[in-house]
């Protein structure tokens, strides 16, 4: 092979193997800054942004259904854990419920509940909790027999 | 080449309105077929002046797999990420043309690694490597599901991890290290499968007890220290790879094994003290190690000063060394070098064959192949909404820059040389069966991640009329 082909190859090679480096950084690229706007974009325009910057999202978590019918916890930063478990935040004596049921976490004002693999698991409003998603105030969320609500 | 040139929503965008990026990865996928192919008729245009026959029966092969791989993510992980797949392909054509380069060195130059043909067998190798993730794929539909078999999990990874220290050495001993099982021909390393089993069960572990192993603490200098009841799953990772390293008498499973447990223990704290107290466990324990175990000195001796021992353990150091050396910023050009002068260049020693042959550039890009990989990885983690996930990827991603760190730290002498395989580069059937399963969980929680949401009802239907609906992914 001439010595001149080699070196076409050897180089040529080269540039072959970063073009397709550049070609994923090209991806890479748009996934940070454009192509995946959908996901990027949907989270600022669910903070309705006026209505939370003086109330800091919801006080209490109330609850409106079930054994402990009436019962009222202050929100703070901390998550709330609901179940039968002694070191739940809220302890439940409802047997539907797990020992270790649901979690509510603060995330920036706005509270989230994540089931932590309940047997029977936990609704918000009809829709079954699988990863998770954001509870605005009033919407009940449904573990066993007792229903949670968040209150302003 | 038009593939990377093209727009990338344009051409997966569809009616969905969340594109899926499947065409990306056709494109991509192309392209790296097309290095792959392009490195084999330079090879063999380089060293023999023709073309081998066998070369069309290793391209159709070598595409049809990518092409099966391709259609099945797009049929059971749609949205999965575009860049993984094609970054294990590159890579594994590169892999796969040093091991067929060697090969032809062996026949015809008479080296250090002269017989058997281990191309076709590799080939082999990553077929029964794509079943495992095309199993995978289609029998794991939601990654959660694995957060249930946790503990069994955990059992079988640990059997495998236990087995070759169990055997007799005739079966389960390769050059010092009791890694294998040996068995008509056949040699497996049940600890590549043993690495994927634990990284699922640290994840399901870590999700469970991560609120008491964050919360409990104390202050110290600084550092949130844990209580000292809190450190019990970590000395027990760290004596697990202790008794690695003393059974198996294998620096890299056991670095491998520790760094990753402690890795994901980080994750899932957001606790630097963890990361302290792993390097402070590890080097007390390789400090031991090192008084008390030949081999493990050994090691660090060549390393320290390869080249007072060039004739003995420093001989396949200095040899990748002078390998690397040869090879310079642009290489010998592929099939120009003699990268079968390094002893197991097939295997342990890849990376220096191409460094070699591909020079700094050749290799930096195939560490830079790496890192889109893990990368993607951890992008995945961080996009992933649940827990078990965002640690599993995180735990995943992180194994293999750990192996490819090690792995090269100890080719280019950065690192005392351990036993651990290059994913998807080196020679070896577990290795490469292993990592195809790894990347198929990647790829699954990274659907997952990427799939966009059920949006959330505007108005809420009235708690009568409304039946209870079960939302399944």
């Amino acid at each position: 092979m001439a010595e001149i082909v080699l070196q076409a190859f050897r180089f040529g090679f080269l540039l072959l193997l970063w073009l397709f480096i550049f070609a994923a950084f090209r991806v890479v690229r748009a996934d940070l800054f454009g192509g995946r706007a959908g996901r990027v974009a949907s989270v600022p325009p669910r903070a309705p942004a006026g209505r939370k910057r003086g109330s800091r999202g919801p006080r209490h978590l109330v609850v409106t259904a079930g054994p402990l019918s009436g019962t009222r916890i202050t929100l703070g930063e901390q998550a709330i854990l609901v179940g039968r478990a002694d070191d739940s935040t809220l302890v439940l004596t409802d047997d539907f419920a797990s020992s270790r049921h649901a979690r509510l976490t603060n995330r920036s004002g706005q509270w989230y509940v994540e089931d932590l693999g309940s047997t029977n698991g936990t609704y918000l409003d009809q829709q079954r909790v699988q990863g998770p998603l954001l509870v605005s105030p009033g919407q009940p969320i449904r573990i066993g027999q007792t229903v949670l609500e968040l209150r302003s | 080449m038009t593939g990377p040139g093209t727009d990338p929503r344009v051409g997966a965008a569809g009616s969905t309105p969340t594109p899926t990026r499947r065409g990306t990865e056709l494109a991509l996928l192309g392209f790296a077929v097309l290095i792959t192919l392009a490195a084999q008729c330079i090879v063999d245009l380089t060293v023999t002046d023709s073309l081998s026959p066998e070369l069309a029966t290793f391209g159709t092969w070598f595409t049809a797999l990518w092409v099966v791989a391709h259609v099945v993510v797009r049929r059971f992980a749609p949205y999965a990420d575009p860049l993984l797949l094609p970054c294990v392909a590159v890579l594994m054509g590169l892999g796969l043309t040093m091991i067929h380069r060697l090969d032809i060195a062996g026949d015809q130059l008479g080296g250090k690694n002269s017989g058997g043909e281990d191309a076709p067998v590799q080939l082999l190798w990553a077929t029964v490597g794509l079943a495992l993730f095309v199993a995978v794929l289609v029998v794991v539909r939601d990654h959660r599901v694995l957060a249930r078999f946790a503990y069994t999990l955990a059992l079988v990874g640990l059997v495998l991890l236990a087995i070759p220290a169990v055997l007799p050495a005739s079966i389960s001993e390769v050059y010092g290290a009791k890694l294998w099982i040996r068995v008509a021909g056949f040699s497996i390393q049940p600890g590549e499968f043993a690495k994927i089993c634990l990284v699922v069960f640290f994840a399901a572990y870590l999700v469970d007890k991560r609120d008491v192993l964050a919360l409990a603490s104390r202050r110290v200098l600084r550092l949130e220290l844990p209580r000292g009841r809190d450190l019990g799953p970590v000395l027990l990772a760290w004596v697990a790879s202790i008794l690695v390293l003393v059974f198996e008498r294998d620096l890299g499973s056991s670095l491998l094994l520790f760094g990753i447990f402690v890795v994901m223990l980080y994750v899932a704290t957001e606790r630097a003290s963890w990361l302290v107290i792993g390097v402070i466990l590890f080097s007390g324990g390789a400090y031991v190690a090192y008084q008390v175990f030949g081999h493990v000195r050994v090691r660090v001796d060549t390393w320290l000063d390869p080249f007072a021992y060039q004739d003995t353990g420093g001989y396949q150091i200095v040899q990748s060394l002078f390998s690397l050396g040869t090879g310079g910023l642009f290489g010998a050009g592929l099939g120009g070098g003699r990268p079968d002068q390094v002893p197991v260049a097939k295997s342990d020693f890849i990376a220096s064959a191409i460094g070699e042959e591909l020079g700094l550039f050749g290799l930096v890009a195939v560490i830079v192949l790496y890192l889109v990989l893990v990368e993607r990885g951890l992008r995945t983690s961080l996009v992933v909404r649940d827990g078990f996930g965002k640690l599993l990827a995180a735990g995943l991603a992180f194994a293999v820059a750990w192996q490819v760190f090690v792995v090269l730290g100890g080719v280019t002498g950065l690192l005392p040389l351990t036993g651990l395989t290059t994913p998807f580069l080196a020679y070896g059937g577990s290795s490469l069966v292993a990592n195809f399963g790894l990347v198929a969980l990647l790829i699954r929680i990274s659907d997952a991640a990427r799939r966009p949401v059920a949006p959330p009802q505007a108005t809420p239907p009235k708690l009568t009329d409304a039946p209870t609906e079960v939302v399944r992914p």
